[in-house]
């Protein structure tokens, strides 16, 4: 009997001991890296087995995030497309905007346990920046933010934001002046600094055990869109839908339902200006390599370089995906499907006008796909779509895409 | 007897590093070992080499930029060992780009090109099944790195499986940048030689022929990279004068360190 052929009796005991999820995951870092992250590791479980750590997280999200976040149903958008129920798991009503808090928390405490006194973290749109400056800033610890020099320039007002949290906001001018570079960046920081920083990654990916504890942070978004759709209807959903750029958002709202077998998953990837042009689809368009710590699916050539991603949702904007989805993608428990800038941005309007809820470009992809999928489906159908993030930060970007001038 | 066995055989080595397709890579290997480098690094270049600074970012980002490939460096390999049968060489790079074809693949290249080892910058010893395996089998060696955030607990893992040479980064950080205290390296050169029979190389940070000298006093051999990518980078195609000349004051200072030693 092998591994390929059969599947687990479970789609939630991953990752394995050295972090690995079947083939992906795993942990590729420099030497001078490795004993920290096996240090994070031990910490980690150590916070697991303290009922202390995990009062004191459930304290913050509750009383500082806002949680338990709504579980809205999409009533207009669901009579417009006439077919399944939708119903928006409301990430975008969290304190600073989108998913990204629930995980700094956690790390921060993580943080604070391991007796680290300065934060770092890498962002793309700005969102994770901003909610990391966010933490810092109620934590008191000095926080440096790692942002490409291209998005820096075309993400302004975040990069505002997080310098009146009190970060130092560093312009990544290496590379293609983007997400991944600011993650280079980031851990070329780290590597020289191990002693006294906490790096605090914004999605599932990187080295284990990152993929596993941003994953068990966000799973709070599933544990309460569950409980909130049993109490709404009475019963488990015939679907969910999340955007996926790196997938933590995703994963957060998936992980909890991955063994209900009537639940249908499905992750939306960006396809930007369609899988024949630049897009940042890392499992509809890339295969299996090794970057920023993990093994997963990644945009690369022949010879193994990485190619640079291109989504209109600067938190999509990312060749790689976090190893845990690559995994689910193999087996087949979640289908991914590919959604463009422009079905994005027509997304994106669409809801703000039907519900009176303007989401993230992120979000707008999965509302994309609900749009195609739920019509196809039964009234009786139930779909729940995590709306990640609010979209206020991009209304700039939406605005030049319909050549409006503001 | 091996081409490392030989080499770290005559006492302190001059180990240099240059990136494959930056410059006239031929022009450059054959004036590194003109000016008396023991054994020779060939960087693969990759797009996002996350351990390194600035100087070997950059010379990466210029090899990829004139479209070099993976082809391209075996071949700038196999040449260079058709020029000299008796010099060590390393393939040092990140994974990705010699894992995608599959190890084995990587591992066949490796020998059939006459690399005698490979240093792979993000696979620790806890991943060992990438790529180790496929080395050992083809009869390269895999040189493994050792830093100063590497505790006694985790050294024998860094050793098992370890042939060629050790190579020890002098400082937690990233290429070309500060260089490591001089007790520091003494420290940590006993005890890695405490613990291994494999010579021990030390880089990172090392510039001048100086701290070549006072490193060879201690180490076996002495790794310096970023110095010469700097001068690849000012003089681009017409390097190769410069690089020996500097190669050589870097030769001298290490191979005569041996004999004050003695």
């Amino acid at each position: 009997m092998t591994e390929t052929t059969t599947l687990p009796n479970s789609f939630r005991t991953g990752p394995d001991e050295r972090g690995h999820f079947g083939q992906f995951g795993g942990r590729y870092v420099a030497e001078t890296l490795m004993p920290l992250i096996l240090d994070l590791e031990r910490h980690y479980r150590a916070a697991q087995a303290d009922p202390a750590f995990k009062a004191e997280f459930d304290y913050l999200l509750k009383h500082y995030v806002g949680r338990p976040s709504p579980l809205w149903f999409a009533e207009r958008l669901t009579d417009h497309l006439g077919g399944a129920k939708i119903y928006l798991k409301r990430e975008d009503l969290n304190h600073t905007g989108a998913h990204k808090i629930n995980n700094c928390i956690g790390q921060i405490l993580l943080a604070k346990r391991m007796g680290k006194t300065k934060i770092i973290a890498e962002t793309g749109a700005g969102q994770h920046g901003v909610a990391t400056a966010t933490v810092a800033a109620l934590f008191g610890l000095p926080c440096t933010i790692f942002m490409g020099a291209v998005d820096v320039a075309r993400q302004q007002p975040n990069v505002f934001r997080m310098k009146l949290l009190g970060a130092e906001v560093v312009a990544v001018e290496s590379g293609a002046k983007t997400l991944k570079d600011a993650m280079n960046e980031a851990l070329r920081h780290w590597v020289a600094n191990v002693h006294d920083t906490f790096y605090i990654i914004g999605t599932v990916a990187g080295p284990h055990p990152y993929p596993e504890l941003v994953r068990d942070f966000q799973s709070v978004i599933g544990d309460e869109a569950k409980a909130q759709i049993l109490e709404a209807e009475g019963r488990l959903p015939d679907m969910l839908i999340a955007p996926v750029g790196g997938g933590s958002n995703a994963i957060g709202l998936f992980h909890p339902f991955l063994d209900d077998a009537e639940v249908e998953i499905v992750g939306v990837e960006a396809a930007g200006e369609g899988l024949d042009g630049k897009h940042a689809a890392s499992l509809a368009g890339g295969r299996p390599g090794i970057l920023h710590g993990n093994k997963t699916y990644l945009l690369q050539d022949e010879d193994g370089q990485i190619t640079e991603a291109h989504s209109i949702s600067a938190g999509l904007d990312y060749p790689g995906i976090g190893p845990e989805h690559s995994w689910l993608h193999d087996i087949g428990r979640v289908r991914y499907e590919p959604v463009t800038d422009a079905e994005a941005l027509a997304s994106f309007q669409k809801l703000t006008k039907l519900e009176g809820i303007i989401p993230a470009l992120e979000s707008a992809h999965a509302i994309a796909a609900a749009e195609r999928i739920a019509p196809t489906l039964g009234k009786d159908k139930i779909i729940i779509v995590n709306c990640s993030g609010r979209g206020d930060k991009d209304i700039f970007t939406v605005a030049e895409a319909l050549g409006v001038a503001l | 007897m091996t081409r490392f066995a030989s080499a770290f055989s005559k006492g302190p080595v001059l180990v240099t590093f240059i990136t494959g397709g930056d410059g006239d890579t031929a022009a450059n290997l054959d004036a590194l070992v003109a000016g008396g480098a023991d054994v020779i690094e060939l960087g693969m270049p990759f797009t996002d080499p996350m351990a390194d600074g600035p100087a070997i970012q950059a010379a990466n980002l210029r090899s990829l930029a004139k479209g070099t490939t993976t082809a391209d460096l075996f071949a700038i390999a196999a040449d260079f060992r058709s020029r000299h049968p008796d010099t060590p060489l390393v393939l040092m790079g990140y994974a990705n780009p010699m894992t995608i074809r599959g190890a084995e693949w990587f591992a066949a290249e490796c020998a059939k090109a006459g690399f005698d080892g490979v240093i792979c910058v993000d696979i620790p010893s806890e991943e060992d099944a990438e790529l180790g395996p496929a080395l050992r089998a083809a009869g390269v060696d895999l040189i493994r790195l050792a830093t100063p955030t590497t505790d006694a607990a985790r050294l024998p893992d860094v050793l098992s499986g370890a042939s060629g040479f050790l190579y020890y980064v002098s400082v937690a950080g990233i290429t070309g940048q500060q260089q490591a205290a001089q007790a520091s390296i003494e420290d940590a050169v006993a005890r890695l030689k405490a613990a291994t029979d494999l010579p021990v190389a030390v880089g990172f940070g090392v510039r001048t022929p100086e701290q070549a000298a006072a490193i060879a006093r201690v180490a076996d051999g002495v790794v310096v990279g970023s110095a010469l990518i700097d001068i690849i980078a000012e003089h681009g195609d017409a390097a190769a004068p410069h690089v020996e000349a500097f190669t050589r004051t870097l030769a001298d200072a290490i191979h005569g360190a041996k004999e004050i030693a003695a």
